[in-house]
């Protein structure tokens, strides 16, 4: 495959490539050969080393008497305090101080629960203090220790997290004291739509109906219930008592003179209604070429957590969602996880993902059922020079797709909006003829969760 | 919140007894509270301390990785607290032997907290109390000025670390025969040296002069004196009087700084926010001892409880639940600091030592560890001893006075490492030393202990405000400096410097993965000053 790609390179240069591009493809090819693996699972090996580095401070009496648990808000009352929160945050600003609060931090989904992610308000509180954090490069501290084991002794080990995909906002931080409450990505999307009000998805016409149930008090049961439906119990009971012969006469009922069986009360029961609802397939696409290490790959895999928890939410986890990753070519992968823990490296060929996007597609059918949403995040890096392969693959999504939503998280360099996927996507003119259906949103490497959330709003309006 | 039931309640008069006839001073009264955890979702970002100011960080996560605590000074999870009389809060399910184990740990908290000299500034008045009305003043400033109350919390708070607790200590522990006029005082302490600059022979000729009038004059041997200082220095009467109308200045105590000197402050519609300013000063002034003695103080705990509770016969039966509940609480990890069990270990070490005679200069000139193993001279003084380490240690004191080679060895205790391999990626956690030394000097820097950050009233230019880091081998967190010394800034009034010490990181050679290569020489140190002007932050090195 590399010497394909080599091959791949000369084709390029000989239809013109400036030397700032040919640095950037080799040096992406020459992280093709690592391959991308996923991160060690985050299980909890040894967790007793986790004390490592554990304060004095962090021992409390409750705590170690076993007299409580770590207290944990709940989400409900976060939610709450969550409105006056922001407003405050937007007071701030106004009165000229920086912004405080921070929204959304978020947690890697792990195996075998993949949409758990977090969202918390958090805040710090700055003071001028001494930052234990300062140690010569390789160097992770020191603590006290008890026990067997000579000096020099490796006395246990842990795998580096992975600094190219996580962030310091990142994932399973804080050890021993989990300080960040664990809501469901159904939380999380819950928050997002009722706070930040993103605009729904628009229903594409009810093409298929897919079931969901619904409760509703629609069976009858007699004997017991939840209401009394008091028509058919008097029925019953008219039934019953005329079998009785206890109404001699029609045209003179006495009401008082009624036999009640318990088993003529009629009752109105909670019973599963089948629902009919216009389905949704997404698809995320994801470029991890070597490009795309450190804070991009970041933003925009918090990003599509943002939409994954919030459609979860929106569609009751009815709509269905594809992974795809690429580089220079394209797979899809089972599960949220993989999607969002695969380490980049390799070169960049947008067109390999949109192939497949459109593979899938023709291949299952789904033009016909299903709503169609594709979301791709790329730092805007293409070998594809041009969109010589890109354009017509994304010609043909935008035939069947409902939305298609294009994030470019942008490396500081470079004039904003410059790189390759901006430049082609608009000089296409697709933005424009078709944008009730295509959306690009670009941000600076640092953006911030707000800013996210901005995008999101952009891509889905 | 409720009180506990009187069966507990008569539960906990019996431990009193039994922790007095131990030897445990505290007073009558104290309140126990059953809490449930609804309860202590509220209490635990207010210190335990119920009737603290309302504030709304309260209700945000707040983040605590970076500092690792450190930027609180105070446990959140406490369960007795240092009020009067103390309170302490309790599930409503513990069991009666859990209860006792429990009391004993709370009432040798009690006893800490009101015989430790650290906690002087604490003995007289009630915590609660005085939070109660501190909590009805905000809130009324806050019907009156709305959010910006909260904002002078929040300028306020970013420097309640820079109080100067030892500085308001010392003040309290000043002996009465030690007392001398304020002229006298003047004249050693400022006029001799700082405005005439005399030579230290010439000093001691003035003190032994002095000693000599007062030895041959009594009561008016000052006055003797000062006739003759007078001819010699026409002009220091002169000097006295000038100094005297200078508030003496408190340079290391930077809210109290700004209370005594920030013209902002002092205009009229500004002069609530000192209300505010003195709250937060004296609520974090009231928990500075209490994360200075966390060792000692959860040690002397732990000790008792396990004594206290060994002896008592009322539970008999329960040896072993309590065991299991004990050991969670005082084991020593494999990696890591439990307060709890090496504050313990260390009582019971030095009573150990004090009982055989080893804490004296005879025991320590022993070289051969046979004879040291055997050394015992029956003085049985280590009950005292303690107390008196109870009495007048913190935990610098306690760590660095007290944990001495025999104490590693007895516990096999080491100085845990963590390095980076390179080739496999993965955190490698290592015995790094054995030797006391190092362990104390990891524990000390691991301890409790602000930037000392000193007011320098003579390069302040134009009305600026110029702040001095004392660097001690640790550079400031750089991210929250910007927004502290915006508050600073609001609430001095003008710009505000501050000059302090910055890491510059030896960028490329990565180490090859020995612990071989000195530390010290992949960093060094530069002096730079940050400059806050109408909330920009600028830096220039020095």
């Amino acid at each position: 495959m590399r010497i394909d790609l080599l091959a791949y390179i000369e084709e390029l240069k000989a239809r013109g490539l400036d030397h700032e591009q040919e640095a950037r493809i080799r040096a992406e090819l020459a992280t093709a050969s690592d391959g991308h693996p996923l991160p060690p699972l985050d299980l909890p090996q040894d967790t007793w080393l986790n004390d490592f580095s554990r304060s004095i401070y962090a021992y409390g009496d409750q705590l170690m008497l076993r007299q409580a648990v770590t207290p944990r808000l709940s989400s409900a009352a976060l939610a709450k305090s969550l409105d006056d929160l922001l407003e405050r945050d937007k007071q701030r600003e106004e009165d000229g101080f920086p912004r405080k609060i921070k929204v959304g931090k978020l947690v890697k989904p792990g195996r075998g629960r993949a949409g758990k992610v977090v969202v918390v308000p958090t805040t710090v509180e700055e003071k001028l203090f001494h930052d234990p954090t300062i140690h010569p490069p390789g160097e992770g501290g020191t603590s006290g220790g008890t026990g067997d084991g000579e000096e020099g002794e490796v006395i246990g080990e842990q795998p580096v997290r992975d600094e190219g995909e996580s962030s310091g906002s990142g994932p399973g931080q804080g050890n021993g004291e989990n300080h960040e409450m664990e809501s469901s990505a159904y939380d999380l999307g819950k928050t997002l739509a009722e706070k930040f009000q993103l605009p729904n998805l628009k229903d594409k016409g009810k093409k298929r109906s897919f079931t969901r149930y619904t409760h509703d008090l629609t069976d009858k049961n007699r004997g017991f219930g939840q209401v009394l439906d008091k028509k058919a119990t008097l029925r019953k009971i008219v039934e019953t008592n005329i079998t009785l012969g206890n109404i001699p006469e029609i045209s003179d009922i006495d009401p008082t003179r009624f036999l009640i069986a318990p088993r003529d009360k009629v009752y109105r029961v909670l019973s599963r209604e089948k629902d009919y609802e216009p389905q949704a397939m997404l698809f995320f696409l994801r470029d991890y070429s070597g490009s795309m290490a450190g804070k991009v790959t970041d933003l925009i895999v918090s990003q599509h957590v943002l939409i994954y928890s919030w459609l979860l939410y929106q569609y009751g986890g009815q709509a269905e969602t594809r992974f795809i990753l690429h580089d220079t070519e394209a797979r899809e992968v089972p599960d949220f996880y993989t999607y969002y823990n695969s380490r980049v490296a390799g070169g960049t060929q947008v067109s390999s993902a949109y192939r497949l996007v459109n593979e899938i597609v023709e291949k299952e059918n789904l033009a016909r059922d299903y709503n169609i949403y594709v979301f791709h995040g790329t730092d805007g890096d293409d070998w594809d020079a041009g969109g010589q392969n890109a354009i017509p693959e994304l010609e043909k999504i935008l035939k069947f797709v409902s939305r298609m939503g294009v994030t470019i998280a942008e490396h500081g360099q470079g004039e904003s909006g410059s790189t390759e996927v901006a430049r082609y996507l608009r000089g296409s003119g697709l933005l424009k003829d078709k944008a009730e259906l295509l959306r690009m949103d670009i941000m600076a490497e640092d953006a911030d969760e707000p800013r996210l959330i901005e995008g999101i709003k952009k891509l889905i309006s | 919140m409720e009180l506990i039931n009187q069966h507990t309640k008569r539960i906990m008069e019996g431990c009193k007894e039994r922790a007095r006839a131990a030897g445990l001073s505290f007073t009558d009264e104290s309140l126990e509270y059953v809490v449930t955890n609804r309860d202590l979702l509220e209490l635990t970002p207010k210190v335990m301390i119920p009737t603290l100011y309302d504030y709304w960080v309260h209700d945000v996560e707040v983040l605590r990785e970076k500092g690792k605590y450190e930027l609180y000074p105070h446990n959140p999870y406490e369960t007795v607290i240092n009020t009067r009389p103390p309170i302490s809060f309790y599930n409503d399910n513990n069991p009666d032997w859990l209860n006792v184990m429990i009391f004993y740990h709370v009432l040798a908290h009690i006893d800490f907290f009101q015989n430790n000299l650290y906690f002087r500034n604490t003995w007289d008045y009630d915590f609660t109390g005085q939070a109660l009305s501190d909590k009805r003043v905000i809130a009324k400033l806050r019907a009156e000025k709305g959010r910006w109350v909260d904002y002078v919390i929040e300028f306020a708070r970013g420097i309640d670390n820079l109080v100067d607790f030892h500085g308001e200590l010392a003040g309290l522990f000043i002996p009465p025969e030690t007392v001398c006029s304020s002229r006298l005082d003047y004249y050693f302490d400022v006029f001799l040296q700082s405005e005439k600059k005399v030579s230290v022979s010439e000093y001691i000729k003035e003190v032994n002069r002095y000693n000599d009038c007062s030895k041959s004059s009594g009561e008016q041997g000052e006055k003797a004196f000062f006739t003759e200082a007078e001819q010699r220095y026409p002009e220091l009467e002169a000097h006295f009087t000038r100094s005297g109308e200078a508030q003496p200045v408190r340079k290391r105590d930077l809210l109290g700084f700004l209370l005594d000197n920030s013209d902002f402050l002092a205009r009229d519609e500004n002069i609530w926010m000192r209300s505010i300013l003195e709250i937060v000063r004296k609520t974090s002034i009231f928990f500075q001892p209490q994360i200075r003695t966390k060792i000692l103080n959860e040690g002397w705990a732990s000790y008792w409880h396990e004594r206290l509770f060994l002896q008592d016969d009322r539970i008999r039966g329960h040896e072993v639940d309590f065991a299991r509940v004990h050991a969670g609480v005082t084991s020593m990890p494999r990696v890591g600091i439990n307060p709890y069990a090496l504050g313990m270990r260390l009582f019971s070490h030095v009573e150990e030592q004090a009982d055989k005679g080893h804490l004296s200069l005879e025991f320590q000139r022993i070289m051969d560890s046979d004879l040291r193993k055997k050394y015992d001279t029956g003085t049985a003084t280590g009950h005292d001893f303690i107390f008196s380490l109870r009495e007048n240690l913190s935990d610098y004191l306690f760590l660095k006075n007290h944990l001495d080679q025999d104490f590693m060895d007895r516990h096999k205790l080491f100085v845990a490492g963590k390095r980076l391999d390179q080739q496999r990626m993965v955190w490698q956690y290592y015995v790094k030393s054995r030797k006391a030394h190092d362990y104390q000097q990891m524990m000390l820097d691991s301890l409790y202990h602000p930037p000392v950050i000193t007011v320098d009233q003579t390069k302040g230019i134009e009305g600026s405000l110029y702040l001095n880091h004392t660097f001690e081998g640790k550079q400031l967190v750089q991210e929250y400096i910007a927004n502290t010394l915006m508050g600073i800034e609001y609430l001095w009034g003008s710009p505000v410097h501050l000059e302090t010490s910055e890491a510059e990181m030896a960028a490329s050679p990565l180490p090859q993965s020995d612990q071989e290569i000195p530390r010290d020489e992949e960093i060094t140190w530069q002096r730079v000053v940050y400059a806050m002007n109408e909330k920009v932050l600028s830096k220039k090195k020095l």
